[in-house]
This record gives C-alpha cells, structure tokens and sequence, in this order.
C-alpha cells in the first residue's frame, strides 16, 4: 500500500512523521538536530529517499543537510553560499543601501529529474543551485543583479527568497518570490529574470503599482496547468493566467485575505486552499477559529473547512511553507502551526485531525507521497 | 597538542564527544588553531568563523585562561598554557536571549 511522509521543519529540530495511504495510525521521528532552527525540509521527485534539509541557528549559521535513505539518517553537506562577484547594496528598512549579506537557506527545492541537482532560496534574496547533491552551491546571479535589485527592502521577516517554482512543463521555467521584493520568472533556467508584479497593489509602498516592492507570501502551482499561479500576497489573494503577466484578485468572501500559505489540490487544479489570518499585526486567525477556505473554482468563492479544527481559543499562525499536499487518490491536505500542531485532511480538506500536537513552533510542511 | 572545548550543538554536528585535540604547527594563535581545527572537522567551516573573510561569527566567543580572546583578532597569540595543552581554548556560543 502506498504511503506518506511529512517533513516537518520546527524552530527546534526536524520531525518525520509516517503513515500508510490511509492517513489514520502516524509515527513521529526526530528531533533531528534538535535545538536548532530547521527552516525547510524537501524530498527529491526523482528519489524519495533523497532528502534536503535546511539546518540554522543565530549562533552557527547555515548548514546544509542531505539524506539517502528517507530521513532515518543524515549528513551535513556542503554550507559555503557566496555571493557571485561583488554583491553590492539593497535598501535597508530605513531606505539606506545595505549590503547583500548571507543570513539562512530558507527553502530547498529539488529538481523534478535530477536527485543531485537543487535550488535553494536564501536571505538576503538569492538564488543557489547545487548539482552535486548540495556538495557546492553557485549562485543564479541574475536574479540579485537584476535592474531592480537595488531597490529592494526586507520585510519583516528578513529579505527572503522563500518560494521557488520549477515549471513542471517549461524545464527551462522557474518562478521565485521574494519579501518584499515581489515574483519573479525565469525562461532561460535562472539566467535571467522578470518581475512579475503587475496587477499586485500593496498599499504599504509609495506607489501601489510599483514593478518591485510587494510582499509576496507565497506562489503556488498546479502541474496540469502551469500558466495558472496562485498568490497569497501579504494582504490580497491573487491569481494569474498567464505565466504571471497579469494578476487579479480573488479574495471573494475571505474573512481576511492577509495570510502566508496558499496551495492547489492534487488533482483539481480549481481546488486552492487559503488559511486567513487576520492582520498583518496580529498573526492569528480572526474569532479565534482556524479555518482552512477552499475554493473550488479557482478563487473568488471560499467556504470555511472547520471540522476537527479548533474554533475558539486560537491564536496560532501558519507560515508560508508550512502546508503542502499529498498525491494520494484522496487528496490529502496538510499544515503546521506555530503552536506546533500539524494538522492532516485525508479527504481534501472534508475533515482534520492533528497529527501532531505539541511539537516544537512549526516553521514548514513537506509531504512525500510513497509508492 | 592543542585541546578545544566546543559547545554542545557543535560537538554534535561534528560527532565528537569530547575535547577536540589538535596538532597545530608555528605560533598559537586563535587563528592557527582554528585553522587546525577546521581541517580536522571541515563540518564546523562557516560555523565558528565566516567561509570566506573568516570573520568571527557575531555570537561566538573565544576564552582560554580567564581571558576573551574575541577581539584579540586571529593573530593573537594564545597563553603558554594552552599552548602547552594544559589549558583549553573554548569557543563558547554567547548566551543571548531571555
């Protein structure tokens, strides 16, 4: 029988977390290296026992680590991410140049084809490719040096690149984002670089159309129709139809459209799935209820998905790597809090439970679908 | 030889369990002695001191004999104790937080 496997990335350690293709009994390993940040965890497409792990601390910076055999064993691999050539300034919070720094990995994304071949989105914003199983990184430089890139600013969080999508049809297509600098779309395998911003207005920036400067959260993709981006903007949920060219609001009925996560089911390209928060100050979702929203016709249109999910009382976040889906026939939907819940919905978000209850606060959330 | 006393989650990271202990060759200083170090545990590069300009990580402090030598730069020389082995270098995670 198939099966799944949950990365599960917290402020202190990683968890693996396991069960068979009815997502009902679960076993949780970890913490893997316990007591340090684990920003992001992601398995290989072309070889689920190959997975990357993105190890952090304030004190002892980044460290890379890599599995063979599925997450039951690790090994540091390479943590040496330079900038190309002289990386020059971005704008600092206060509008000053700042120079480019190398703070933290904060996602990893594994090639479709190649187990040894990964990109890894990184503060300050920057793109690194490893092709030898993260052995060494070289950075895409064409990103960072982008005509806009002195312009852009961090947001809160840092200036991440935290979101990296490899076209599933367009081997030579990636999209990035990038807080809070906005989307970006490469057609020629990361050489170069288009901001893709138009339709986006941020009202948190001078001028509300501006090419770069919004805060992007998230992007999400469906494999069978890879024109069609979702985006949860800082506040705003967006849609594209074409590659990124042109964005429009879908926000509908939402009961806030700020939020960090944002993901497409499976097998139903129209099925995204939100989880409001309700403000940008505030970072929990609103009445105290955690609901997931799905819309089944693409946006516009959101119902409320609360059974199994506490609906009085809490006060968590979800940060924006921290849901994914499986691939499952009954798609499976899943997410962590900062609270350190990770919650699963065996039937495309019908009904959840907690698979976890009190793990460290829940920075990311990978699923592996196992043959 | 030389003896290193790491913190905990570089002890783990670099799988050792007890003081690291190290030939280092010419004067001992912070900086021979790291280099020696991260030879032997090529794991711990970027971790104590930047990869490139081997700038000290802003949270890591180094002590030997009662005396911070985090400042000292790398070309410091270290006491005759350590120099000797009686005493440890420790590389010491700053205590920063709540």
């Amino acid at each position: 029988m198939s099966g799944v496997r949950v990365l599960v990335g917290t402020r202190k350690g990683a968890f693996v977390l396991t069960a068979d293709g009815q997502r009902r009994d679960w076993t949780i390993t970890g913490p893997h290296f316990g007591g340090w940040e684990i920003f992001h965890m992601k398995g290989s497409p072309a070889d689920p026992n190959r997975i990357y792990a993105s190890q952090s601390s304030g004190w002892f910076g980044q460290v890379l680590q890599r599995s063979d055999d599925g997450g039951a064993t690790w090994n540091p691999v390479g943590n040496q991410f330079t900038y190309a050539g002289t990386p020059g300034t971005h704008q600092w919070y206060d509008g000053t140049p700042h120079p480019w720094e190398f703070k933290r990995v904060w996602h990893l994304e594994p090639s479709r084809t190649d187990a040894d071949t990964v990109y890894a989105g990184v503060e300050d914003a920057a793109l690194f490719r490893s092709t030898d199983g993260g052995a060494t990184w070289q950075e895409l430089a064409g990103l960072r040096e982008h005509s806009t890139g002195a312009r852009w600013q961090p947001g809160a969080g840092g200036m991440c690149l935290h979101t990296i999508l490899l076209d599933p049809v367009h081997p030579q297509r990636l999209f990035v984002a990038i807080s809070a600098a906005g989307a970006f779309r490469s057609e020629d395998g990361g050489v170069s670089w288009t901001p893709i911003n138009r339709g986006l207005r941020s009202q948190y920036i001078p001028d509300p159309d501006a090419e770069v400067g919004h805060c992007v959260h998230r992007l999400a993709q469906h494999a069978a129709r890879p024109d069609v981006l979702f985006m949860q903007k800082h506040w705003d949920v967006m849609r594209s139809d074409d590659g990124g060219n042109q964005w429009r609001e879908i926000s509908g009925n939402l009961p806030s459209d700020f939020g960090f996560v944002i993901d497409v089911h499976a097998h139903q390209p129209d099925t995204v799935y939100v989880i409001p928060i309700k403000s940008d100050s505030e970072h929990y979702p609103p009445d105290g209820q955690l609901r997931v929203y799905r819309s089944r016709s693409g946006g516009d249109d959101w119902e409320p998905l609360t059974r199994g999910l506490p609906q009085k009382d809490c006060y968590v976040n979800v940060l924006r790597d921290a849901m994914a889906v499986d691939a499952l026939e009954d798609c499976g939907i899943y997410f962590g809090t900062t609270g350190g819940q990770v919650y699963v919905s065996p039937d495309g978000g019908d009904s959840w439970r907690a698979i976890a209850q009190t793990l460290p606060p829940v920075v990311s959330v990978e699923v592996q679908t196992l043959p | 030889m030389i003896r290193v006393v790491l913190p905990a989650h570089l002890r783990a990271l670099a799988r050792v369990e007890d003081d690291v202990e190290l030939e280092v060759t010419g004067p001992i200083t912070t900086g021979a002695v790291l280099d020696a170090l991260e030879v032997r545990l090529p794991v711990l590069r970027g971790t104590i001191r930047d990869h490139v300009t081997h700038r000290r990580r802003a949270f890591i402090r180094f002590f030997a004999c009662e005396q911070d030598f985090s400042l000292a730069g790398p070309d410091a020389r270290l006491p005759d104790a350590v120099a000797a082995g009686r005493e440890p270098l420790l590389v010491v995670g700053a205590i920063a937080g709540g």
